[in-house]
């Protein structure tokens, strides 16, 4: 055997080439073991992910996404709505069962919209479509959105738990168009819930409360051309007239124009009582406020939840001052109890006050990890199944359970105003009441 | 009287609150005022079509640009408006003319960057070239008003007290509301067009930009410095546009960073229906737009108020192509 010149090389005579010869076979001995176990590993390397999963990792993962409008002024409630579903999956300590819980949160708007975008909503759904570690999707915030995105889901059969679209047609039937829901579910089976309450609700509580507490006898109805906005604007116009509120007029506001000064003349020719606004904040609603206002216009103006923001306060200025909003739940101002409590729990993980739509995304991520712990499986069917079958489900909300259509049992809802609080505006609650009963 | 009572059988207003002649009147006023503002805008298209042949389509963004900076000059020198129903102070007047005269200086600077960067190396190149160049730069300032404001429309403060002048000033009992407001535009974009009309009908800077838009080769040879009066031309317009940036923060008390795509087309509309390369052409757009739009909104409804305008813009280049008030370019045509 000869041994290449190295370091430290005796000159070999024999004691020493009796030594190199036990160094080299051991040498030799290190090498063929060092061949050896390089094939070991090698082979195991090989052969471990074909086994894969079953016995390399024994914590699978399972992905909860939320799929909300981060960008444009939208963001300063989703991101609460975010950090409330971060702070459930953080006080379970990200696991549930054997399964690690994993968190993404998407963005369903662009910049140049504003605001929820259909091209961007597409895309998330299909973004979850193909990754198949994601059991549970939480979305979306605007009901025009969902309603791209819940069929494409439904194929798949990803459950979706919503914490803010209230467009009644996605899950009841007779209360939207002709067609829905159904045609939302293409593969029969539902796959879509929400944890608040729906606007058929909301619409008469608005309707009810212009009618009994605001004793309007006239009203006049705009809406932001979009599905929650027009659905909800629908909801009160026919509502409000059967509660004996006569409508003057009704009319769609184009968010993108730059100003409403010619509209607000014509509301004030015709002298209504009550000013209602089916729409959210990011489709001017802020501007459409200051320019009834500076028409010199005083009647009461009433909103849905969508305007139920800080975002809508700091658009309007002061003329946001003594606006209603109704709501499916109760305002952050107003919290008691275990609200006021998680509130505080928030508030500690994660700085800032959260805006009201945050105890939703809490209490869906809360629905979703106790489904994925009693369906004990990472298998959507499975999950869906568990989700759907939520029932005196005791959360922050209170105890309520889904329907088979997804809806919540909770019916609380509340009107808020505008009111000057510590210096600056704020949502404070007006009336807890429940939808009447028609 | 007799007119306003054929007026409220012929065209009716939509309820009774007010009767026909005050909510004409009411909707006219709305009209003039917005009107002003895109005439403003208008300007500047004009100008530069007139003198270079090239449709400016970043020029809406820079009056958007012209709402930032005053947005934001605003808020680092700390002008704070008014409290509820008080009266400001000589000194707001003083700050807000400063701001203004800031806010015209950097648009007219920013405009003339942008000709020099974007339009000049294409002077010679075929004519869709600086109009793709156009649109880039329009998209770069877009994106800068967004990296700037974020995608959120912005509270411009209330400077201007809301005060009824009609029955508040004049104590005329009537339901026609007309307020400091709208007087506050008027009284500015008023002067500003017309020191604009007379800088281009008296002076001999704006007799070179004159006589460059009849033949530019022609005033080469009269010996007029061609860059430097196509110089000249966009800063003007970027000036008009920052004072109509300025003015719309305060009229409008809101900036976000897409108006000025519909400024944009609103005020290239205009320009087009009073005559491209007209200078009272493009004023008297702006005016016919703004009342156009607003009698739609008024008595028809604002959803078919853009089917109106752009049907009126279609009519009227059938019938006229050059516009309304259409010069007679000779040979160029």
């Amino acid at each position: 055997m000869t041994h290449p010149a190295t370091r430290g090389t005796q000159p070999a005579d024999g004691t020493r080439q009796g030594v190199s010869e036990v160094v080299g076979s051991r040498r030799e001995f290190v090498k063929t073991a060092g061949a050896v176990a390089g094939a070991v590993v090698g082979a195991a390397a090989g052969v471990l992910p074909v086994t894969g999963r079953a016995f390399a990792q024994e914590a699978e993962t399972i992905k909860i996404v939320t799929a909300l409008p981060m960008t444009g002024s939208s963001y300063g409630q989703t991101i609460t709505i975010v950090n409330a579903v971060r702070l459930a999956i953080e006080e379970v300590s990200r696991k549930v069962g054997s399964f690690v819980i994993e968190f993404e949160a998407w963005d369903d708007a662009t910049a140049a919209a504003g605001q929820w975008d259909p091209a961007k909503a597409a895309e998330l759904a299909n973004r979850a479509a193909s990754d198949p570690n994601i059991m549970v999707y939480i979305g979306h915030f605007n009901s025009g959105a969902a309603k791209i995105t819940i069929p494409v889901l439904n194929q798949i059969g990803l459950v979706m738990i919503s914490p803010a679209n209230t467009y009644p047609g996605l899950t009841k039937p007779g209360k939207g168009e002709t067609g829905e829901p159904d045609v939302y579910y293409p593969a029969g089976a539902r796959n879509f819930t929400r944890v608040v309450p729906a606007d058929d609700l909301q619409g008469a509580v608005g309707a009810s409360f212009a009618a009994q507490t605001l004793k309007a006898g006239t009203s006049y109805v705009l809406d932001d051309t979009q599905l929650y906005g027009k659905g909800i604007a629908d909801v009160f116009a026919g509502v409000s007239q059967r509660l004996g509120v006569r409508l003057l007029g009704r009319d769609g506001v184009d968010g993108k124009a730059t100003d409403y000064r010619a509209l607000a003349t014509k509301i004030r020719s015709l002298r209504p009582d009550v000013i209602y606004y089916g729409g959210i904040t990011q489709n001017n609603a802020g501007k459409l406020i200051k320019d009834i206002r500076g028409a010199g216009i005083t009647a009461s103006f009433i909103g849905p939840d969508g305007i139920l923001e800080q975002a809508f306060l700091d658009d309007g200025g002061e003329d946001a001052e003594g606006v209603y909003a109704t709501f499916g739940g109760v305002p952050p101002t107003a919290y008691e109890g275990a609200t006021l409590e998680w509130a505080a729990r928030y508030k500690a993980f994660a700085g800032g006050e959260p805006e009201p739509y945050a105890v939703y995304g809490y209490e869906a991520a809360k629905v979703a990890l106790a489904a994925i712990e009693r369906a004990g499986v990472k298998d959507r069917e499975a999950i869906r199944q568990a989700v759907f079958a939520t029932a005196d489900y005791a959360g922050i909300l209170g105890t309520w359970s889904f329907d088979q259509n997804g809806d919540t049992s909770l019916t609380r809802m509340s009107v808020s105003k505008a009111s000057p609080n510590s210096g600056k505006l704020a949502w404070i609650l007006q009336e807890v009441l429940s939808a009447p009963a028609l | 009287m007799n007119l306003c009572l054929l007026l409220q059988r012929v065209l009716p207003p939509p309820g009774e609150g007010i009767n026909a002649c005050e909510y004409l009147a009411q909707q006219l006023l709305t009209g003039v005022a917005n009107g002003m503002l895109i005439a403003l805008i208008a300007i500047g298209y004009t100008l530069v079509y007139g003198i270079i042949e090239m449709i400016n389509f970043a020029h809406g963004d820079v009056f958007m640009l012209g709402t930032f900076l005053s947005l934001t000059v605003i808020q680092v020198a700390n002008i704070r408006p008014p409290g509820r129903n008080q009266l400001p102070g000589l000194e707001l007047y003083v700050a807000l003319l400063g701001v203004l005269l800031l806010v015209m200086v950097v648009m007219a600077v920013l405009n003339l960057v942008i000709e020099r960067l974007a339009y000049r190396p294409l002077r010679r190149a075929p004519r869709l070239a600086p109009l793709i160049s156009a649109i880039g730069v329009s998209f770069i300032l877009i994106n800068i008003g967004l990296l700037w404001k974020g995608a959120a429309p912005q509270n411009f403060p209330n400077f201007i007290p809301r005060v009824d002048i009609l029955n508040e000033i004049f104590k005329l009992n009537t339901a026609i509301y007309f307020t400091t407001k709208d007087l506050f535009v008027i009284v500015v974009t008023v002067p500003l067009v017309l020191g604009l009309q007379l800088f281009v009908r008296r002076t001999k800077v704006g007799k070179a930009m004159r006589a460059t838009a009849q033949d530019r080769e022609a005033a080469q040879l009269m010996g007029i410095d061609i860059n430097r009066t196509i110089a000249v031309t966009f800063i003007l317009g970027g000036a008009l546009a920052g004072a109509a940036g300025l003015i719309s923060g305060l009229y409008n008390n809101t900036a976000v960073f897409t108006m000025g795509f519909r400024a944009g087309l609103n005020a290239f509309t205009a320009a087009v229906l009073g005559g491209i390369g007209n200078l009272t052409g493009a004023m008297l757009g702006g005016l016919f737009l703004g009342i156009v739009s607003a009698l739609a909104d008024g008595y028809i409804g604002s959803r078919w108020t853009p089917v109106v305008v752009f049907g009126l813009l279609v009519v009227t280049l059938v019938f006229r192509p050059s516009g309304l008030l259409s010069q007679d370019t000779g040979d160029r045509a």
